[in-house]
């Protein structure tokens, strides 16, 4: 049924990762990705009254960065589910995503086994 | 060179770029996106990503070379070339962008220097290589074969 279908958005500066990204959740697992290029234009996507399942938020961007876009959607009230995105290893990154309202935090790229764990722990979501 | 040759040494060519690190995991990752409705993904995706590292190394390059060097800005650059390299499965550029952001944040412009060139001496690396790869690709397509379809064990180290 169309309405079964899970929807995301893609909040990433870097054209490669959105392509890649948007093909995987598509092919592998039938996830329709709508993609912006920064937090600024995902706040102002959602303000505007589009809804995501999953938003899937790089950490860096030249805008608005990926945790300050996190606190903002928080505090309009969205429930979605939040995956941040990180090319720094370290815990600090983490920490910051998840204080401000993310439900995960992963280490870029996103692969098949990462958006498995948010698919599993979403109780809409069956793989 | 009949079909069967050629994707043995298409084979043979793809394991030695695992091994030697110039390709890692996340390369195979694109190659399992690619498919019938998708033929020519790994080629797309990767031609972007030698158009962004062209632009960013030029960037880097003018940024270094200034009086005063804007290390925010190099790292911005460095930072997002050692995304777009991993997300390509460019292991060895993406390494070798670790310690640039390093150099940057101490301020060290020699450093930075030789972390560019290294930068670039891995990326033309890899360009090479990944333009073989492709020729081979070509080669075996033009013959009426298809390209292996290779899982990480099968490459066995």
């Amino acid at each position: 049924m169309a309405n079964n279908k899970i929807s995301a958005l893609i909040v990433d500066d870097d054209s490669i990762i959105r392509k890649i990204h948007k093909t995987m959740l598509e092919r592998l697992f039938n996830i329709e990705a709508e993609t912006v290029k920064d937090g600024k234009e995902a706040v102002e996507l959602c303000r505007s009254g589009a809804n995501f399942d999953i938003i899937f938020m790089d950490r860096e961007m030249p805008i608005m960065d990926g945790a300050e876009a996190t606190k903002q959607l928080r505090a309009m009230g969205v429930k979605s589910t939040i995956v941040g995105i990180t090319t720094r290893a370290g815990g600090e990154d983490r920490e910051e995503f998840l204080a401000a309202g993310s439900n995960h935090c992963f280490e870029k790229p996103l692969d098949r086994a990462k958006v498995e764990v948010v698919l599993r722990e979403h109780k809409k979501f069956t793989i | 060179m009949e079909v069967g040759q050629m994707r043995r040494q298409w084979l043979d060519y793809t394991r030695s770029l695992f091994l030697e690190g110039f390709l890692d995991a996340q390369f195979m990752q694109l190659q399992q996106l690619q498919d019938d409705n998708n033929p020519d993904f790994v080629v797309e995706v990767v031609s972007l990503f030698f158009e962004d590292s062209e632009r960013l190394l030029k960037d880097l390059t003018f940024a270094l070379d200034q009086n005063a060097v804007d290390f925010k800005k190099v790292d911005a650059h460095v930072h997002q070339l050692k995304g777009s390299s991993s997300s390509i499965g460019a292991q060895r550029v993406k390494n070798a962008c670790i310690p640039f952001r390093n150099f940057c944040e101490e301020q060290n412009t020699d450093a930075c220097l030789r972390c560019l060139q290294q930068v670039k001496q891995e990326y033309c690396l890899v360009k090479n290589k990944l333009e073989t790869l492709f020729r081979l690709e070509q080669q075996i397509v033009a013959a009426g074969g298809s390209i292996p379809m290779v899982e990480l064990t099968q490459l066995s180290f």
